[in-house]
């Protein structure tokens, strides 16, 4: 059997694998034995490429930030996710998801989401493709991504309220999971990240793969080389990071940084830093790094991005870090409010709070005049504005 | 000899299995629990270890897990609970998890403390068979555990077997497409695939668990397998007023009277 990136059993290294219980296992085979002829048949990606560019507007821009670039001295482009339709790079993912089950012939859709961009361009899928919708969600996240929650509901979306753990993306995983296991017959999980089983990891990365094709022909057309120096992006699950980072894995003279949410500090307990903080461990389906207690027990995590706010990270990320491939830096909360506020005063792009996490890599690390730098925007800001109309008060530092 | 293999060795039907979450509803409780089940006439027992995010559970383990562990429960406190067991009893006794705390651990520790405790089983739902066969078979089988393998509604007979062959002490044959818990009667799908399982003639006892809310229903799985195992419904009543010996003692009860 082949894979696009990780081994036939679905592991990345000593990471990966589908550590599930047998309940799961019908489903997860059914689709680990056809996911790769499928997408790679004529059929799936006539269609899949035809809804990227007509439906979802791609290829997405890459814009060279002229402004950005002259306050930190360095060529800075923006990879424009946020300008895809529903607002993210999670578009890319649902497309070829829905697809899959179309093809399987499931008839129930079920997704789990953190900051609802997830739950939304699953939403908007399922709408197009006249398919039940059910989305799993953090008590708290639907809080703080309300107009996500409104949006999920408008499309024709059930959104269920996951109740228990720190009612963020972890839980709403673990329902999701649950309704899977009570569900395995008619049910499709459309997973939002490059998290989950085998063949979850492989397949999500292989969708977002578009973002990095694009990257190296919008680069040659715009810059005459298609490597940058580095490549940066925010890592929750760490999906719109695998895209990025996919056609230049193994590609040395370009540096791949991800950048995780430190919440309040690395070294407070409030973070989602899971690179940093993390042991090996298994969560949700697959071995890598995981923010856990002595005992094994899954330590709640933290970040004022609900789409950062995981305890665990693909295992592509767990091995891109241990073989020195990536690297992995974190940025607090309050780096990533200053990076969106720097970002929209300018350039005038509001980016979402995921990707202002990879924008303040900006600040963190330190680069030369010379230095070509791509950012993933891979969201935008809209669903954040309660976040950062409540630091208004903080806004007036820029005033 | 196992006492897994010897219970069903000497007992070939109406075996009662009961699954209770460790530190649960008190932390020091464990002890106490296992001691009534044994007297009260049960012929198994599989312990949980409390996880954070029991994926596999319904909403009724769960929040036992939530609590055992708010009451502090771990695993090194649950062997040291467990540390005069076999002077105690002499009644199979199962651990049952998921699979990260054990990795934390570390898996060769970890079956050390089995074995030093008098643990004569393990249900790791969450650690693939594949996994277990590859990296794990042999360590178990040194250390005489058995690991409880799962089968379910899904699971293709040619896999029953290639589960067969890899299982010792017993099959564990869940009832339905569920969390543990779901509550309404057997249907006829299930009770066709009870039939199924059964008269595949495996070499393995089958013990038939999640969902068996009553001793109708433990009668029924009984007709199929060796067995019944009961978890939920046994979480509930511990979950009631009065003394754990008097509610544990009345709730093994009901599963033994002649009906
Ligand atoms: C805009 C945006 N960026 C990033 C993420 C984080 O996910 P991932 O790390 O899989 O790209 C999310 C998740 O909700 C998101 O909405």
């Amino acid at each position: 059997m082949k894979n696009f990136i990780s081994d036939s059993k679905g592991y990345y290294g000593e990471y990966g694998g589908a550590y599930i219980p047998e309940m799961l296992r019908h489903n997860v085979k059914e689709l680990g034995d056809i996911y790769f002829d499928l997408i790679n048949s004529d059929g799936f990606q006539k269609e899949y490429r035809n809804l990227l560019k007509n439906y979802a507007g791609r290829p997405s821009p890459l814009y060279f930030a002229p402004r950005l670039s002259e306050y930190y001295k360095a060529n800075i482009y923006l990879k424009r996710e946020d300008l895809n339709h529903t607002g993210s790079h999670k578009i890319n993912n649902t497309l070829g998801q829905i697809l899959l089950a179309k093809y399987m012939g499931k008839k129930r859709i079920i997704a789990e989401t953190g900051a609802g961009q997830h739950g939304v361009a699953t939403a908007t899928v399922c709408a197009l493709f006249g398919l039940e919708c059910i989305v799993y969600m953090g008590e708290v996240d639907i809080e703080r991504q309300q107009p996500n929650v409104k949006r999920m509901e408008m499309l024709g979306a059930k959104v269920v309220p996951a109740k228990s753990g720190s009612r963020t993306l972890k839980d709403a995983t673990n329902e999701a999971l649950r309704d899977w296991i009570a569900n395995p017959e008619d049910t499709f999980y459309i997973i939002g990240s490059v998290v989950g089983p085998h063949p979850y990891p492989d397949l999500v990365a292989y969708f977002q793969s578009i973002i990095s094709s694009e990257l190296k022909e919008q680069l040659v057309e715009q810059n005459g080389d298609e490597n940058p120096d580095y490549i940066i992006a925010c890592v929750g699950g760490g999906s719109n990071a695998a895209g990025i980072f996919y056609h230049y894995i193994d590609n040395h003279k370009v540096k791949l940084i991800g950048v995780e949410a430190a919440g309040k500090g690395v070294n407070t307990d409030l973070n989602a830093a899971s690179i940093k903080n993390g042991h090996r461990g298994v969560i949700h389906g697959s071995m890598t790094y995981l923010m856990q207690d002595d005992d094994g027990q899954i330590i709640e995590p933290y970040s004022i991005s609900a789409g950062l706010d995981y305890p665990g990270v693909g295992p592509l990320h767990a091995w891109l870090n241990d073989s020195g491939k990536a690297k992995y830096i974190e940025a607090t909360d309050q780096q990533a409010l200053d990076a969106a506020y720097r970002c929209a005063r300018l350039e005038g792009i509001i980016p979402a709070l995921e990707s202002a996490h990879a924008i303040a890599a900006l600040d963190i690390m330190s680069f030369n005049t010379n230095d070509v730098i791509v950012i993933n925007i891979s969201g935008r800001g809209d669903k954040d504005m309660a976040a950062y109309i409540d630091s208004l008060k903080y806004l007036n530092n820029y005033e | 000899m196992n006492r897994i293999d010897s219970l069903f060795q000497n007992k070939k039907a109406q075996i009662l299995s009961v699954y209770f979450t460790a530190g649960y509803p008190e932390l020091e409780d464990t002890m106490k629990i296992i001691e009534t089940l044994d007297k009260s006439g049960a012929d198994m027992i599989e312990i949980g270890m409390p996880f954070s995010d029991p994926v596999a559970d319904g909403p009724v383990i769960q929040e036992s897990s939530k609590i055992a562990l708010g009451n502090g429960m771990n695993l090194d406190l649950l062997f040291k609970q467990i540390k005069t067991l076999r002077q105690k009893t002499q009644i199979p006794v199962i651990l049952m998890g998921y699979i990260n705390p054990v990795f934390r651990m570390g898996m060769e520790i970890f079956l050390n403390k089995c074995q030093h405790a008098g643990i004569d089983g393990l249900i790791l739902p969450d650690l693939p068979a594949e996994e277990y066969e590859e990296h794990f078979k042999s360590l178990f089988e040194e250390r005489g555990i058995n690991n409880i393998l799962l089968i379910t509604p899904q699971t293709s007979d040619t896999r029953i077997l290639e589960i067969d062959n890899l299982s010792r002490g017993f099959i564990y044959v869940v009832s339905n497409y569920a969390t543990t818990g779901g509550q309404s009667d057997f249907s006829s799908n299930q009770l066709s695939y009870f039939r199924r399982i059964k008269n595949l003639n495996l070499k393995n006892p089958l013990m038939i668990g999640f969902g068996i809310s009553d001793k109708k229903k433990f009668n029924t799985v009984c007709e199929y397998a060796a067995g019944g195992i009961v978890g939920t419904s046994f979480i509930q009543a511990l979950n009631e007023q009065g003394k754990i010996e008097k509610k544990v003692g009345e709730f093994v009860q009901k599963f033994k009277e002649v009906l």
